[in-house]
């Protein structure tokens, strides 16, 4: 058994609470026998003086049965707590450590149940089917040996029911959890069905479609109902069975003793005591099948756990994880300091530019140079997301990207914290190739702001402070940062910096999310700087003040910046196309706009037209005129190349606008 | 003795369960999981979901009385066979052992096959219940207002139709049958022993004290622990999930090694829970036990010493063993039965202060239709504020006395800062809410007069947060009209511009979003929210924001589908961005719940308000 590490720590508890579970089986067995020396003692003797000693006994021994329980189940309960938490907290330590794609994989839901029930039936089986096989083995070949020992003839009558019970046990087990396993996934599509009801309870109540999703409802609902009573079936079959054959036999055993007893051949006291050991054994008969019903399912829970134990890490995370050293602490400081740290990390790279003047310093700043990148899952034949990305951003320059919807331009900014890990060519921070970088290092240099601003469930303070990596930030810094992003909601807060957000705590605007996910990214005052459309939920008067902001961050640091807008792009020095999985133009945004038609479709489109017919005095007009022309003929061109409907909508909605 | 899996506690615990997030303020009931619900509502509840199944619950009971008295006869007949069968055969009469013979064997038949049909209809009452139940939270929760939803928080009516469920579920299945079998057999048992030998019997009786102290001491002091330990589990489940949804920006600011920290603190709170239960287990079981072994070891003695005496015969002392074994066997499971009932019945309380919630937005008792539109007149209808007045429940009105009309197949554009009550007069005319005061018509109809089909056929929104179901992106989609085609869905996909990343998803339109969502965009998750909107097709639709993800192209496509499939619509749209303003007959600019300004956009652009300066800085921002 792979279980074997983490037993290890406690096999000598769980030895010794068998052991000991098998003495207070065999205390439960002797008091019946203590009984019969009782009953044919003295009570037939009629010597009331006797019944003291005999009395005594089945008081020690029952004292002695309680005990040892006890002990039994204080000997295991922390140390298999302790077992199921360890595995537990590896769990949680692996999948952090596993890569973005796994976890695209699988659904939270599914390493959840790993991480909760499959743990819980592994905890179950130390506690109850391993050290209870056992001792039930045992209690049953004792209690038997009592039996026959006592009576041969009613032992064999009791003996028979055993078998035919401990098989239909484990057949009934078998088959209930699986009905139970099947209830239980049912169970989680209804829960899902009323989680999605709930959240998207605007898009119900907006299209009235309250009908559908009770009839949705009710279907599964049913099902569910119908397993359940499935369930019921089975466990009432088997109910009826387990009051049943040993109720049979007992009578037959019954009827057997007392014959006996009145031809002599039997004391009353060996009858009485061998009903009452025929009834403590029950338990152990009917329980074998349960047990190993509860074997198998532990070694399905097993199975589940050490297949996401047994996915490989990516190569250098370990190290990654355990490299970032002191020396770094001091890089969030400022940016000043930034080289000084990285010297004896870096210092095969001789030259570091941090003028922050564009054109210099070849080697310096982001390089992409043919990167590709396609998703695991994306179906065969499909080509590449991104089939050779080039580009160049200089020391201190602030790039945004552009492209149509579902170009690579989210994917390609995971590539740079190798959140995701580009399948072919090569990204350089500073002439350092990222794949040689050990993570830790890498994620200090590049701090991120998603397009879905997640908020973990702690205090804002905590939340924009993790921007600064494990070492932290003060709060002058975090008051910074909050500056920046215009989060001045903060101070009204009912908790300041301390209020609660998240999914546990104050649910805050999509705005304000946001917000708080910018100022996360500059906390820390990162050397590069990604963000992924950082400014979309925001009203243009935030945005506007926003960007005055972040411009001056920027100018310090080197950024890419995913831009929706030509708002966006304001904020950049110069603007790169992402288009057909490559980067086709890069310059200014008034070269491309000038220049390329793409770049003018996704930016103005037809508004620069509307615009100037509704501003005649518009001095970009003949730049405009200019660029329809172009328009034209790129339009033309790419027609036959790239199948993009947008293109063909152009004249429609030129005519619209027209009238 | 039991068989059935699950009776060691198997606690699941609640996401998001136990611990109450910070709501509005101080004294708003909808800080607590618990709703101010009038006294008793939960037996009410109770007794309302038990009655359609009463002839059950009778039959379930009668059939466990019979039940319980043909298993509780057994050591009673030992006692008869051994006292008076054993004499009968030594006087050679055969009758009463055959007869005692026959009887036990009779009564086990009749116990097993009782059982089996008390554990069906039993299963069937509480399933009953149980979907009943369900249902009941599913639709009460779809009829309260957005109102309602917004206050309570989604987490916690998720837990209370799901967790509060499943522990009245666990009991029912797990539990409950069983603690009424104990009761009754008790019951029975303490009976019997009496009228055996009641001196004997009210030792036993007395034995029932000790034992009821020890199981409320456990009781007390485990609710305490299992409290603490499902809060423990509650933060290790949060902390778990969280990081696993959150696991891009966990990786790029490097949280792993704080995170293991975080968690195992969290891991070693449920840990030392989790063990402090299991003890605090070990102790009663302990306990009981002692109690339960000292009885039969008193009762053996003092037995045995009257049987010797000749005072009492030997086999009622040996139907007193064997009771005893019976009477004490179930009661380690007593004390867990205890606990899933208290939670159950807390569950239960907290469901029923749900359900005593009155909607807000009522379906109207006597509907009135929509007028029929004349032949050939365009689709869209009129929308009339008549003295609308709005203010939220918590204070802070929000539309002072408002009047609008909006004629048939206008488009409006409103805007405006954030907080002029933009989204609430989107909300009012869509009805997710009802004014406070005044009325809000379409085609001279009230809102809150219309059946809910028909008003769905009127009004359809669009918000800016676009909730993908899990499901494909087809049936996403096909939510704005469920009869719809697959022609018609891409229809609408095309019409939107979304066709072509639709068809570029691994399944195309039967892509699963829930496993591929995370590679869906915001701004391609608008895009299906709108396709969905052009299906239903409806006379007036409201976009809320609903273009803030797209990009320029996807706005234009959406500008250009209002213009061409949904033209001659009635709209209501409010957007950050102005350039969605361009295709508008009318604009609203709206200050603190009132419209400042109203007019066609070119008319405002030339004038010299609050709207001429906004587009101005839009202006600038195209540059």
């Amino acid at each position: 058994m792979r279980l074997a590490p983490y037993v290890r720590p406690v096999r000598v508890r769980l030895g010794a609470s068998a052991l000991v579970a098998v003495a207070a089986s065999c205390m439960a067995l002797l008091i019946p026998l203590a009984l019969k020396r009782l009953v044919d003692g003295p009570v037939r003797d009629q010597d009331p003086g006797g019944v003291w000693l005999g009395g005594l006994t089945v008081l020690v021994l029952g004292l002695l049965e309680a005990g040892l329980f006890g002990v039994r189940r204080w000997l295991v309960a922390r140390p298999l707590a302790g077992v199921e938490a360890a595995m537990r907290k590896d769990l949680y330590e692996r999948l952090q450590r596993l890569p973005v794609e796994f976890h695209d994989r699988w659904a939270s839901g599914q390493l959840l149940s790993r991480a909760t029930m499959d743990l819980q039936i592994l905890r179950m089986f130390l506690a109850f089917p391993l050290v209870f096989l056992v001792v039930n083995g045992a209690t049953i070949v004792i209690g038997f040996a009592i039996l026959l020992t006592q009576s041969w003839l009613l032992g064999l009558v009791l003996l028979g029911p055993v078998l035919p019970l401990t098989i239909v046990c484990w057949y009934f087990e078998t088959s209930y959890a699986l009905a139970a396993r099947r209830a239980q996934d049912q169970a989680g599509d209804l829960a899902t069905l009323v989680e999605e009801s709930v959240l998207g309870i605007r898009i119900i109540k907006a299209f009235g479609r309250h009908r559908s999703q009770a009839t949705a409802f009710r279907d599964r609902s049913r099902q569910l109902w119908g397993t359940e009573m499935h369930k019921a079936r089975l466990l009432s079959n088997i109910w009826a069975v387990i009051m049943t054959l040993p109720e049979i036999a007992i009578g037959v055993a019954l009827l057997l003793g007392v014959r006996e007893v009145a031809d002599g051949r039997l004391s009353a006291g060996t009858l009485v005591a061998f009903l009452s050991t025929a009834l403590a054994l029950r338990w152990p008969v009917e329980s074998i099948g349960f047990l190993l019903a509860m074997s198998n399912e532990a070694g399905t829970a097993a199975d589940r756990y050490f297949e996401v134990m047994d996915t490989p890490l990516p190569p250098d995370t370990r190290t990654g994880t355990e490299e970032p050293a002191a020396g770094r602490r001091s890089a969030g400081t400022g940016p000043a300091d930034g080289p000084a740290a990285e010297e004896p990390a870096a210092g095969r790279h001789p030259r570091r530019d941090l003028s922050g003047d564009p054109g210099s310093g070849g080697e310096g700043g982001i390089r992409l140079e043919g990167v590709r990148f396609r998703y695991p899952d994306a179906p065969p034949g499909s080509p590449d997301l991104l089939t050779g990305v080039d580009l160049h951003i200089r020391p201190g320059e602030t790039m945004a990207l552009v492209g149509a919807t579902g170009s690579g331009k989210t994917t390609l900014t995971a590539l740079l914290p190798r959140l995701l890990p580009a399948t072919g060519g090569r990204i350089t921070l500073d002439g350092e190739d990222i794949a040689a970088m050990p993570t830790a290092r890498l994620r200090h240099l590049v701090a991120v702001a998603f397009e879905e601003a997640t908020l973990f469930s702690a205090s804002v303070r905590e939340n924009v402070a993790m921007g600064a990596g494990p070492e932290g930030a003060d709060d002058e810094e975090i008051r910074r940062a909050l500056a920046i992003a215009q989060c001045d909601f903060v101070d009204r807060l009912p908790g300041g910096l301390d209020t609660q957000v998240g999914e546990q705590g104050l649910s805050l605007s999509g705005g304000q999310r946001q917000r708080l996910a910018l100022a996360r990214a500059v906390v820390g005052r990162p050397r590069f700087l990604v963000l992924d459309d950082p400014l979309s939920a925001l009203d243009v008067h935030t945005e506007a003040l926003v960007e005055a902001a972040l411009r001056e961050v920027l100018r310090g640091t080197t950024a890419l910046v995913v831009a929706h807008r030509p708002s966006t792009v304001m904020l950049a020095d110069r603007v790169a196309l992402l288009s057909g999985g490559r980067v086709t133009a890069v310059g200014t945004h008034a070269d491309l706009l000038r220049e390329n038609a793409e770049y003018r479709r996704l930016m103005s489109g037809t508004h620069q037209q509307a615009a100037e017919e509704t501003t005649e005095q518009d001095p970009e007009q003949a730049a405009g005129q200019a660029t329809e022309q172009g328009a034209g003929e790129a339009g033309a061109a790419r027609a036959g190349g790239e199948p993009r409907s947008a293109d063909g909508e152009l004249p429609a909605l030129e005519g619209s606008e027209a009238r | 003795m039991t068989a059935a899996p699950g009776t060691e506690a198997t606690t699941k615990a609640a996401p998001g369960g136990t611990a109450a997030p910070e709501g509005d303020g101080p004294g708003d009931p909808f800080d607590q999981d618990l709703l101010p619900a009038p006294r008793n509502a939960q037996f009410a509840l109770l007794g309302s979901l038990l009655a359609p199944a009463r002839a059950r619950v009778w039959l379930a009971a009668v059939l466990l009385v019979v039940q319980q008295a043909a298993v509780q006869v057994g050591p009673l007949l030992v006692a008869y066979a051994i006292d008076h069968a054993v004499p009968a055969l030594r006087a050679g009469r055969h009758g009463p052992l055959i007869a005692v013979g026959c009887a036990y064997i009779g009564c086990g038949l009749a116990a097993g096959g009782l059982q089996r049909v008390f554990i069906r209809t039993a299963a069937r009452v509480s399933q009953d219940v149980l979907v009943d139940l369900r249902g009941r939270i599913f639709r009460h929760a779809q009829s309260l207002s957005l109102d309602f939803h917004e206050r309570y928080t989604s987490g916690r009516l998720i837990s209370r139709a799901t967790s509060d469920v499943e522990t009245i579920r666990e009991l029912l299945n797990d539990g409950l049958d069983e603690l009424i079998e104990v009761v009754l057999s008790t019951l029975y048992i303490g009976v019997l022993l009496v009228v055996l030998d009641w001196r004997l019997g009210l030792v036993t009786v007395a034995s029932a004290i000790p034992l009821y102290a020890s199981v409320r001491s456990y009781q007390r002091r485990s609710m305490a622990v299992y409290r603490r330990r499902s809060t423990a589990t509650a933060a290790v489940i949060v902390k778990f999930t969280e990081t696993m949804n959150g696991i891009r920006p966990v990786k790029a600011f490097r949280r792993e090694e704080p995170n293991d920290a975080a968690f195992a603190d969290l891991n070693h709170a449920h840990y030392r829970a989790n063990g402090d239960a299991l003890l605090e287990m070990a102790r009663y079981v302990v306990g009981s036990r002692l109690i339960a072994n000292i009885t039969v070891a008193g009762i053996v003695v003092w037995g045995a010493y009257r049987v010797a005496g000749g005072g009492m015969a030997l086999g009622v002392l040996a139907a007193f063993v064997l009771y005893l074994r019976r009477l004490y066997d179930p009661i380690d499971r007593l004390g867990m039965f205890l606990n899933s009932y208290q939670s159950a019945a807390a569950s239960l309380e907290k469901i029923a202060g749900l359900l005593a919630q009155a909607p807000t937005v009522p379906e109207p008792e006597h509907p009135v239709p929509l007028p029929a539109r004349p032949q050939g007149a365009p689709p869209g209808r009129e929308v009339v504020f008549d003295g609308t007045r709005f203010a939220y429940r918590t204070g802070g009105e929000v539309l002072p006395a408002f009047d609008l009309r909006i004629p048939a197949g206008q488009t409006v554009a409103v805007v405006g800062a954030t907080g002029a009550g933009k989204s609430t007069l989107a909300k009012l005319l869509a009805r997710f809410y009802d004014p406070t005061e005044g009325r809000v018509l379409l085609d001279g109809v009230p809102l809150a007069d219309l059946a809910r089909d028909d008003l769905r056929r009127g009004v359809v929104m669009v918000t800016q947060e676009a909730f993908l179901f899990s499901g494909t992106v087809a049936e996403n989609i096909a939510i704005g009209r469920p009869d719809s085609t697959r022609a018609e869905v891409e229809a609408a996909a095309k019409a939107i511009g979304a066709h072509d990343f639709i068809a570029a998803l691994p399944d195309g339109y039967d892509t699963d979003v829930r496993k591929r969502g995370g590679r869906i965009s915001a701004g391609q998750r608008q895009l299906v929210a709108f396709a969905r909107a052009l299906l239903a097709d409806p006379a007036v639709l409201i976009l809320d924001e609903a273009t803030s993800s797209l990009d320029i192209p996807g706005e234009q496509a959406v500008q250009h589908a209002m213009a061409t499939v949904l033209r001659g619509r009635t709209a209501v749209v409010i957007a950050h961005r102005l350039s969605t303003v361009e295709i508008a007959d009318r604009v609203l600019v709206m200050r603190d719940g009132r419209v400042v300004e109203d007019g066609p956009p070119s008319e405002l652009i030339t004038a010299s308000g609050h709207f001429a300066d906004l587009h101005q800085a839009w202006r600038d921002s195209l540059v």
